[in-house]
């Protein structure tokens, strides 16, 4: 009989892990909370180092889709039980099926910057998110700021929400210097005029073209790299944003003036997935995300013989990493189904 | 700015604070600066809202200046504190409201501390029981004094004569609030409002007819900062923070500065003077400077108290204009008279800052 697989989360892990395990020949039922799949990627404008189209990363994702695969969107799951050798997955609206195997592919939440309450986002109109100004490009508008300007001085903060223990978050999210990068040089090619700042920690350019990208932003965009935390932003009368670094290089503090401030936010496990953990007993390890039975040997397997991970519900991850997991994963349930 | 996002925060850092029964520990040196406002929260207190409030004789200093300066070890403070604490258990009463923030801060500190080593808090009931045979219970609830009239803002507002309002033209006044660091820096969760926003002056503002201005350098040190200004060295750092904050607040037009802590009325007062001897610039219109008070000064003239009786004529930076403004009656005359009419004598008159005599 051909074996059943529910995969939970229809974001790009949970996406490629089905269309793998269905190559494979497992029937296989793609549980999604939302009404769409694509998860992030669905906001995200383009993707680094190559400047990809989230947009066409995800259709070409969805695409390579066996049309066998089961897509139940709009479905909270609420319960895992394992009853013998198989699980009974069911949903918030009734929604139920058996599964020989699980994979979770729940993803991350963004970092609510709120949290960063000395940053002023949700009170300053200039201090936006990453993920703000990918919607602000995927709108195709003009770059403006909130007054309708064009800001003269943009300013990226980097590692916000992760690497900070303030906020209870030692682990870092990987994806946000190379992110910033990306978007530090999408903004000088809007406003080639403008004077952008990127106020990092230390720069951890791991992957591949990650580099030159960082190279490119400062030789050809003539991107200021400034190492040092902010301590606050204020706002001033014209709605410009006053943040106050240390130049940790030169020594001295700093006060710029910036027509908008972007806030790098990390990745969190979700408190929602929580529950989901819970049920099925799966460590959460300090930094929140679910601990792989082993982290080299075995990385998407879960201490729950049955239960696989992919995707960054085991940790920050980009979006290539996460379709390599994805596959691996996919591997994975197929070695333990044999 | 979106107040809202303001709200949301100010939602998170809300405290308990204590409905009546106080012991009331005032603070070193309020009384020597702005003498008036403790007895202003004292008469709030117990003429106008009908509260019970011990004011204490016998406390001393919490050591907060000396510790915070290096020269008390903690050990000390914990033990002075703890007296602090007896008289409080002795009066009969469960509820601490500090007058000063640095006490706030530094008890908060003490119990926390307590809290999360039980062994110290031993260790301190014996060194006390040693040196002065008393014993202590912590207290219930821990105020600071404008937590306090935060609580009772809109009952104050219901029985004030006047309201923060420009009497000319109906507008409210713009206010600039700022708040002591020991009040909400070292633990956000005990102040009102948190460390970022705080609300504990903005919530008296808003209740009393005003309007909070938010400007760039809000957060910075009024200038006091023990080690800026008790090292004699670092005094020129002091002033350079006072104006850096004059500088950034001045576009706004203020009409006012609210205070809840002993140093920054001091400094965000008499430094306007200094900065106007020495470079003849003064804040407000007409060589006016920005009038700066405590929150219980600006509580009591809304009241309709008579200004020279809360002590608003030891201002260095004239009030004058202020109480024209709002419309609060007052009589020239005897700005410098003291107790029985007795003649004070008028001040040296500042070579810039206007100054009222007649």
């Amino acid at each position: 009989m051909q074996k059943h697989i529910v995969v939970i989360g229809a974001g790009p892990a949970g996406l490629e892990s089905s269309a793998n395990l269905s190559n494979l020949g497992f029937r296989v039922t793609l549980v999604e909370k939302e009404e769409v799949t694509g998860g992030h990627l669905n906001k995200w404008h383009a993707l680094f180092p190559s400047l990809a189209s989230g947009k066409h990363t995800i259709e070409a994702i969805v695409k390579g889709l066996n049309p066998g695969i089961k897509i139940q969107t709009a479905t909270k799951v609420t319960g895992i039980e394992a009853v013998n050798d198989y699980f009974t997955v069911s949903g918030h609206n009734g929604w139920q099926e058996k599964a020989d195997a699980v994979v979770l592919t729940t993803g991350f939440q963004l970092f609510d910057s709120h949290r960063k309450e000395e940053y002023g986002y949700g009170i300053y109109e200039n201090v936006i998110t990453s993920a703000d100004l990918e919607k602000q490009f995927a709108s195709g508008k003009e770059f403006v700021n909130r007054q309708g300007k064009k800001p003269e001085r943009v300013g990226f903060v980097h590692c916000v929400g992760s690497r900070d223990e303030k906020v209870n978050n030692l682990h870092c999210s990987k994806v946000c210097c190379i992110t910033a990068v990306k978007q530090a040089i999408e903004v000088k090619q809007m406003i080639p005029e403008a004077d952008v700042f990127c106020f990092y920690m230390d720069l951890r350019m791991f992957g591949r073209h990650y580099e030159e990208l960082y190279k490119q932003a400062q030789e050809k965009y003539n991107i200021q790299f400034i190492r040092g935390r902010l301590s606050e932003s204020t706002e001033d009368k014209d709605g410009n944003i006053i943040v106050k670094v240390e130049d940790t290089l030169l020594g001295k503090p700093l006060r710029i003036k910036v027509g908008l401030l972007v806030l790098m936010a990390g990745m969190e496990f979700p408190p929602a997935t929580k529950a989901l953990t819970n049920m099925l007993g799966l460590k959460n390890v300090s930094d929140g995300f679910i601990q792989p039975l082993d982290e080299v040997l075995h990385s998407n397997l879960t201490e729950i013989p049955g239960v696989f991970i992919a995707g960054t519900c085991s940790g920050p991850k980009s979006v290539s990493d996460t379709m390599a997991d994805a596959r691996s994963a996919a591997l994975a349930v197929a070695e333990y189904l044999k | 700015m979106k107040l809202e996002g303001k709200r949301l925060i100010w939602q998170e850092y809300q405290k308990e604070i204590a409905d009546d029964h106080y012991f009331y520990a005032r603070s070193c040196i309020r009384q020597t600066f702005f003498p008036g406002a403790e007895a202003v929260f004292v008469k709030i207190m117990k003429d106008e809202l009908g509260k019970d409030i011990h004011d204490e004789q016998h406390h001393t200093s919490c050591t907060g200046i000396g510790y915070h300066a290096d020269v008390v070890p903690f050990d000390t403070t914990m033990t002075v504190i703890a007296r602090q604490f007896a008289l409080m258990t002795e009066a009969g009463y469960e509820n601490y409201a500090a007058s000063c923030v640095t006490s706030f801060g530094l008890y908060t500190e003490v119990l926390e501390t307590w809290h999360h080593f039980p062994e110290k808090e031993a260790q301190v009931r014996e060194f006390l029981y040693k040196a002065t045979g008393r014993e202590f219970n912590k207290p219930k609830n821990l105020a600071h004094a404008s937590d306090i009239v935060y609580k009772f803002r809109h009952q104050i507002a219901a029985k004030a004569k006047y309201k923060l309002i420009d009497k000319n033209t109906g507008e409210p006044l713009k206010v600039v609030e700022h708040i002591g660091c020991h009040y909400s820096k070292m633990f956000p969760h005990k102040g009102i409002g948190g460390a970022e926003y705080p609300y504990v002056l903005s919530g008296m503002i808003e209740a009393w007819g005003g309007e909070v201005i938010d400007y760039p350098e809000r957060r910075h040190c009024c200038g006091f900062g023990f080690r800026q200004y008790i090292v004699q060295a670092n005094r020129g750092f002091s002033l350079s923070c006072s104006k850096k904050k004059f500088d950034s607040m001045e576009p706004y037009q203020p009409d006012m500065i609210i205070t809840n802590c002993p140093g920054c009325p001091m400094f965000l007062d008499r430094w306007q003077y200094a900065l106007s001897e020495m470079e003849g610039k003064t804040y407000g219109k007409n060589n006016n400077g920005i009038p700066v008070f405590t929150y219980e000064e600006v509580a009591g003239m809304i009241m309709g108290y008579d200004p020279w009786k809360i002590g608003l004529q030891l201002h260095q930076v004239s009030a004058e204009p202020l109480l024209d403004k709002i419309g609060i009656p007052y009589d020239p005359l005897s700005k410098f008279k003291g107790k029985n009419g007795e003649d004070l004598g008028i001040p040296e008159t500042p070579n810039y800052l206007k100054f009222y005599a007649d």
